[in-house]
């Protein structure tokens, strides 16, 4: 009863899957959707499974919502807080996560400075790994609930286009994004001063503008990013009030982007700084329906993933 | 697993009969209709019920309330599998409390989708009753739960597996009994 479909071990980034998995991830999560609206929002899918958070970067909001999806899907959760651990007692990455798998967990959520640190966990570990964002690379549940966002208002996942605006450089959120539109078709745009754009990301498929009003003309969703202050982006141009006059979105800007168009952001907002205070509130604004749905798609990734793949040898 | 038909059971004609004094039974057992709410399990069992929330409808004049319920979550062989099995929508746009509900499936087996189906309606809320209806009951049952209204009991070897096709989903109305072409 049932069709088995989805294959992977592990969540990488939003690179290692075919277009056929994330139409399952977003399937399922259309399912998932439906859960946190009820009263008792639980159900027992993955009772008896533990999930591990492995933060070593400060979150709250991923990793809040990864706790809440494994706590409503009945899985048993450790947060380990990097700050107050043993690695500031010199404990090495791979000792750390032996010593986590020497209890058993079914799946380790990770997020890390170092880009690639999910993909080197997989060469040892036992349990299935979610990357929750590796350093400059990718953070692919994010990419995955922003295309969950986009396929409720537009019904469809394909045939859009896609305007990203802001650091891009430095944007994991930027990257998984591009990745995941150019394996639906989707057109996307990439939008910034050329020290956050690099022409490299042609490669990938975007398009690069340098100015706001050419690169969202036209598009289904703008989608800001935030200026990355603590990861030296103000090295990048002269002030933030000559970002905001040149790369801000406002109503003026937002109005060459298509009438039906949606305003995304993953969060946090600098508000005033590269989102406009009122248009961040009014009714073109998805951000808040974003992080609703981060829950749904991370029940999603953990529901399929499961973490069962490899059971410990004896 | 490739299998072959063995048997045809039902036709267009006895499928509609069925369906008409199944509806009929459900009217008749409960009396006060104002609480009666009909849920249909993913994927064939949310068809039965539509049909015979159409007959109930043509014969009353009553709109019964009717919600989808995917009940893959609270399965009890999630941990078995190789890989997840796909999760389809539940969709229950009333609330089950104080409610008599009619549970329906197209085929009652070992009884284990309705134990899993009575569990996930029980996170809704605490319903007044709970009743049973499926189209075909085919034995077998590693449960104690029987059906209240049934299309038609047909006995069959555990081998085997029957195909309700409906045309919402098949194009056609006809019971199949199918087995294994190899062992």
């Amino acid at each position: 009863m049932g069709d088995y479909i989805f294959s992977q071990n592990h969540l990488l980034g939003i690179d290692h899957l075919s277009d056929k998995d994330i139409d399952t991830i977003l399937e399922t999560a259309e399912s998932f959707v439906e859960i946190s609206t009820r009263d008792v929002k639980k159900v027992p899918a993955l009772k008896g499974k533990t999930v591990v958070n492995l933060f070593f970067e400060n979150s709250t909001r991923t990793r809040s919502s990864f706790e809440i999806a494994a706590k409503r899907l009945s899985a048993d959760l450790i947060n380990f807080n990097s700050s107050v651990s043993s690695l500031k007692k010199g404990e090495s990455l791979r000792d750390t996560v032996l010593t986590l798998e020497a209890m058993n967990p079914n799946i380790i959520v990770i997020r890390h400075s170092a880009s690639g640190s999910p993909l080197y966990l997989t060469t040892f570990a036992k349990s299935s790994i979610v990357n929750a964002g590796d350093g400059f690379h990718e953070h692919p549940t994010q990419a995955l609930l922003d295309a969950l966002t986009m396929k409720q208002v537009f019904k469809t996942i394909r045939g859009l286009r896609v305007a990203i605006v802001g650091d891009i450089l430095h944007s994991r959120v930027a990257r998984s994004n591009i990745i995941l539109h150019s394996k639906m078709g989707n057109e996307v745009s990439i939008i910034g001063p050329p020290s956050l754009v690099p022409r490299e990301f042609e490669k990938m498929g975007a398009k690069v503008h340098y100015n706001i009003e050419d690169g969202v003309k036209n598009a289904d969703v703008v989608m800001m990013l935030r200026v990355q202050s603590e990861r030296g982006a103000g090295n990048y141009f002269p002030s933030i009030r000559e970002y905001r006059k040149h790369f801000a979105i406002n109503r003026k800007v937002f109005k060459c982007a298509k009438k039906s168009a949606i305003l995304m952001h993953p969060g946090p907002i600098n508000r005033d700084v590269e989102i406009d205070n009122t248009l961040a509130d009014s009714d073109k604004s998805y951000i808040l329906q974003q992080v609703t749905n981060g829950i749904a798609v991370r029940m999603a990734v953990l529901y399929l993933l499961k973490g069962d793949f490899n059971e410990p040898i004896n | 697993m490739e299998e072959k038909i063995k048997a045809k059971i039902m036709d267009e004609k006895k499928i509609m009969r069925a369906f008409q004094r199944m509806a009929v039974e459900i009217l008749e057992n409960n009396r006060v209709v104002e609480n009666l709410v009909l849920i249909g399990i993913q994927k064939k069992g949310v068809f039965v019920a539509e049909r015979i929330k159409k007959l109930i409808a043509e014969m009353e004049n009553i709109d019964l309330p009717t919600g989808i319920l995917d009940i893959t979550l609270f399965r009890d062989d999630l941990h078995k599998h190789e890989q997840q099995p796909v999760i389809r929508k539940t969709e229950i746009n009333f609330s089950v409390e104080d409610k008599d509900i009619v549970l329906i499936d197209d085929v009652l087996f070992t009884g284990r989708t309705i134990r899993a189906a009575m569990d996930s309606i029980f996170e809704l809320g605490r319903p007044a009753s709970v009743q049973l209806a499926v189209f075909i009951d085919r034995g077998h049952r590693e449960l104690p739960i029987s059906p209240d209204y049934k299309g038609k009991y047909l006995p069959t070897s555990r081998r085997e597996r029957v195909n309700v096709m409906l045309k919402e989903t098949d194009d056609i109305d006809q019971v199949l009994i199918m087995e294994p072409t190899r062992f």
